[in-house]
């Protein structure tokens, strides 16, 4: 049932991904915007499948939930209807295909010369009170200047989109 | 043949490549920034497959402080995209060259 369900998911993500890179149909950004909602849903099933609850949950509310809903206010804001009609140029597309190729077959090799090998099955639950615990004793420093981190990107996002007094 | 930690890392690695196709042959900002974001989140999945198959939940914290800092950088990226927008009319890369020799 798990095997499935992974298949199923994974199938999800990677095709969902596939159309907010280069959707056949539509150049709209906000295509890909939706399909990116879809990539990252069919993602956090897929920690829920490794039993990282937690995260699983966290990438809803933070990723499809807020990033995704910012991006499509940037996209309301900017007006791309112009982008809409510029198509994807042949060299870049080759180029990007080349590199993704590449990089595939490095991450092919790489991993076999360094023997990366899993040991036995899976025990390690990602419930919310056992990353809770670590995150507040082992982790508790970085876990405060994460919010400063926040803060500063709270800081940092109105300053830039303020308008400049003329 | 049961799922393990080679299938993760596939579904990673095929999406980090979607990614990086997509920063490279994409020419709209917002687009290319989509595309960041999909490498983001495929190492995310590797790290917590890692994390899964390897008794450690280390893997997994590090996950949460890197959606934590995605969700900042969305945040300031979009805004110096906004910022850039009204500066000069214009989301697509080509014509974004003013730092070019």
């Amino acid at each position: 049932m798990q095997d499935i369900l992974f298949y199923v998911f994974a199938a999800l993500t990677l095709v969902c991904g596939f159309l907010v890179v280069a959707n056949p149909i539509s150049r709209s950004p906000v295509t890909s915007a939706l399909f990116l909602v879809l990539t990252i849903v069919s993602l956090s099933g897929l920690f829920v499948l490794l039993h990282a609850f937690f995260l699983a949950a966290v990438q809803i509310v933070v990723y499809a939930g807020a990033a995704l809903v910012l991006f499509l206010f940037v996209i309301m804001m900017l007006d791309l209807k112009a982008e809409e009609r510029r198509r994807i140029t042949r060299l870049g597309l080759i180029g990007g295909g080349l590199v993704a190729v590449a990089m595939a077959w490095l991450f092919r090799v790489v991993p076999r010369e360094a023997a990366l090998v899993a040991s036995g099955p899976a025990h390690v639950e990602g419930s919310t009170p056992a990353l809770g615990a670590l995150l507040f004793t082992q982790y508790l420093l970085p876990f405060e200047a994460i919010s400063l981190v926040l803060v500063a990107g709270m800081v940092g996002a109105i300053l830039l989109s303020r308008k400049e007094p003329s | 043949m049961t799922v393990g930690l080679a299938h993760y890392l596939t579904v990673s690695v095929v999406l980090f490549c979607l990614g990086l196709l997509g920063v490279i042959a994409r020419r709209n900002v917002v687009i290319v920034y989509m595309a960041l974001e999909l490498m983001l989140n495929a190492t995310n999945l590797a790290l917590v497959a890692f994390s899964r198959f390897n008794h450690n939940l280390e893997g997994q914290v590090m996950v949460f402080f890197i959606i934590t800092v995605a969700a900042a950088e969305v945040a300031v990226g979009l805004a110096l995209i906004v910022a850039l927008y009204r500066k000069r009319q214009t989301a697509h890369v080509e014509d974004l060259a003013s730092m070019r020799l």
